[in-house]
């Protein structure tokens, strides 16, 4: 540490390069997201040559807003992707706590197969197998609803092996306490672990609502009607007409509502964020 | 990292719940899996199978049901020159994008871990687009793309530059669609490399001046064997991330020009989806397991030899 002390004071060429550099590439990641901010308040009619500049030269305008406001039914996108993300949580967590829990404290016949089978679901990502599920969906009755955008994703392998790890860390000592002062098993995994297992909780449930906010292929797919489009699906076909018609500003502004309210989170939670991504990569 | 807690011994088969006999704790977990097992049979292991069943099938059509081909989807799919060019594709987007947004993940890191002014913000700036949809980076880039007055041709204008078209051009649309994953990814990976950095003991490096290494030196030869297991966490992701994501290149090229950012997965959804050719997606489906399998089967072996773990 003492010699990085020293030579920050020194400043010498190398060191000074170095910061140029990492400033201009500082530039690069945030001016997409700066472009995206600036026009969609500037003024339709500068249109053409103008709207690459990143400097707000002009009066800020709400008419990108509006227009992208009203060419899209964002109550219902917000809605739908909402019920679709809470949806998929909600039985998330229920399953992966009891299976978690099952791997981390229960010795049983055809554990180890099951592990394997669970594995196997990592690398299977649902994305690979969309034509086959859409069979099933199709089979079930299921297509074109909400439930068929959650219904692959209620169970994680993911999300057993997260909460199986996070048991794990847990002494039994505490479990164990709880029976003996007479608690049946669903008290102790409802009073005693749940709470104690918080952390892993929390950080699964920041990457799969991030993860299914985001996605599009498998809606664009078993979702065919306007109002079970979700924010995803609704953003891409709002493109395509704007795009035709160049009108940049709105589709900056119809990009920025739907990427908001994660970026408002994320802004808000920057640790919780960063750190939830980083327990879930380390299995 | 942790206090050493009994949940550490190995385990003595012993559980607090309800039944203590074996049989009966076997049903117990039995039933707390049970939701994850049907799901998983359903959406997982079940389509699974079947994919490998229905590359041998017809597809079925109106009153025709399906019937045995036996291997015409294969033969359809090694006869198909899309195909070709697609695997050809997606090996030098993988190629690309890997390396790129690992090594720049690694780079900004290595930056962001030292004392610089402003680093806070740095990093939020390189985290951030891992929060954004794809759909929405596309968007953003699609604009940056657009010959004339997006933001690169505005730029190349400034110093006189003709105006470019690099999504419509056959020859540089598929790096155009590369740029746009290593700037949506190397953030993500970048986290990963600052909490190694980060629990790495400065200790090392003063150890390291002592000595008289160089910067490089100790890079070489302290810190990068001890990013190891990271390096190849992140690998593994990039390269799943690579045949995996596909939303940027409905929002920006359709696969086109001339297929020329037609990637497997995207080829999937137009077969399986587009084309409602049941038959051929299932091939294709499979070639796509087999490379993912193939590559975690490499990983895994590499894994076994080079990396050094604490």
């Amino acid at each position: 540490m003492a010699a990085s002390r020293s030579s920050a004071r020194r400043l010498d060429p190398a060191r000074l390069l170095g910061i140029a550099f990492l400033a201009i590439v500082a530039l690069v990641w945030s001016t997409p997201l700066a472009w995206m901010i600036v026009a969609s308040f500037r003024p339709q009619s500068f249109g053409g040559l103008d709207m690459a500049s990143l400097t707000p030269n002009f009066t800020p305008t709400l008419a990108n807003w509006r227009e992208a406001l009203d060419s899209a039914d964002f109550a219902r996108l917000y809605l739908n992707t909402a019920i679709v993300c809470l949806g998929i949580l909600g039985v998330q967590l229920v399953t992966i706590t009891l299976a978690g829990w099952a791997f981390a404290r229960l010795e049983f016949r055809g554990r180890t197969v099951l592990f394997y089978a669970f594995l196997l679901q990592l690398m299977l990502v649902p994305p690979i197998l969309i034509v086959p599920n859409l069979v099933t969906i199709t089979r079930l009755g299921l297509y074109d609803t909400l439930t068929a955008v959650m219904a692959p994703y209620f169970a994680s392998a993911f999300g057993v092996f997260l909460m199986r790890q996070t048991f794990r860390t847990i002494p039994r000592d505490y479990e164990e306490a709880a029976v003996v002062e007479g608690a049946a098993w669903w008290q102790v995994v409802g009073r005693v672990l749940v709470p104690l297992a918080r952390p892993g909780l929390v950080a699964f449930s920041i990457v799969s609502v991030v993860a299914h906010w985001n996605e599009f292929l498998w809606p664009l797919m078993v979702v065919s009607s306007t109002e079970n489009q979700t924010l995803t699906i609704g953003l891409a076909s709002f493109t395509q007409g704007a795009e035709s018609a160049s009108q940049w500003g709105v589709i900056a502004a119809g990009t920025f509502l739907v990427a908001a309210p994660l970026m408002t989170a994320f802004a808000l939670f920057q640790r919780q964020f960063v750190n939830s991504f980083l327990f879930s990569g380390v299995k | 990292m942790r206090a050493p807690s009994r949940s550490d011994m190995p385990e003595t088969g012993r559980s607090f719940g309800p039944f203590r006999s074996p049989r009966l704790r076997t049903v117990e977990a039995w039933l707390l899996l049970l939701p994850s097992v049907v799901l998983f049979a359903a959406f997982t292991h079940l389509p699974f199978v079947r994919t490998f069943v229905d590359a041998f099938f017809s597809t079925p059509k109106g009153r025709r049901p399906s019937h045995f081909v036996g291997l015409d989807n294969w033969s359809d799919l090694a006869h198909d020159p899309i195909f070709w060019k697609v695997l050809i594709n997606n090996t030098w987007y993988a190629l690309g994008t890997i390396p790129l947004s690992v090594g720049i993940a690694l780079v900004m890191a290595l930056w962001v871990n030292g004392r610089i002014p402003g680093r806070g913000l740095l990093r939020m700036a390189y985290f951030t687009p891992t929060v954004l949809p794809m759909i929405a980076v596309a968007d953003i880039w699609l604009f940056f793309y657009t010959p004339d007055y997006g933001l690169f041709d505005q730029i190349r204008g400034l110093f006189g530059f003709a105006a470019t078209n690099r999504l419509g051009d056959p020859s540089s649309a598929l790096v155009a669609v590369m740029v746009v994953a290593v700037w949506k990814e190397a953030g993500f990976f970048m986290i990963f490399y600052l909490a190694a950095l980060q629990q790495i003991p400065p200790d090392l490096r003063d150890a390291a001046a002592i000595e008289g290494a160089s910067r490089f030196a100790f890079f070489r030869r302290v810190i990068w064997p001890l990013l190891m297991p990271v390096t190849l966490f992140v690998l593994v992701n990039a390269v799943i991330n690579a045949f995996r994501t596909v939303d940027h290149i409905f929002m920006m090229t359709g696969g086109g020009p001339d297929n020329a950012t037609n990637l497997l997965l995207f080829r999937l959804y137009e077969l399986g989806f587009k084309f409602w050719d049941q038959g051929q997606a299932s091939a294709l489906t499979v070639v796509l397991i087999a490379v993912l399998s193939t590559l975690a089967l490499v990983q895994f072996l590499i894994a076994g030899r080079g990396v050094h773990y604490r």
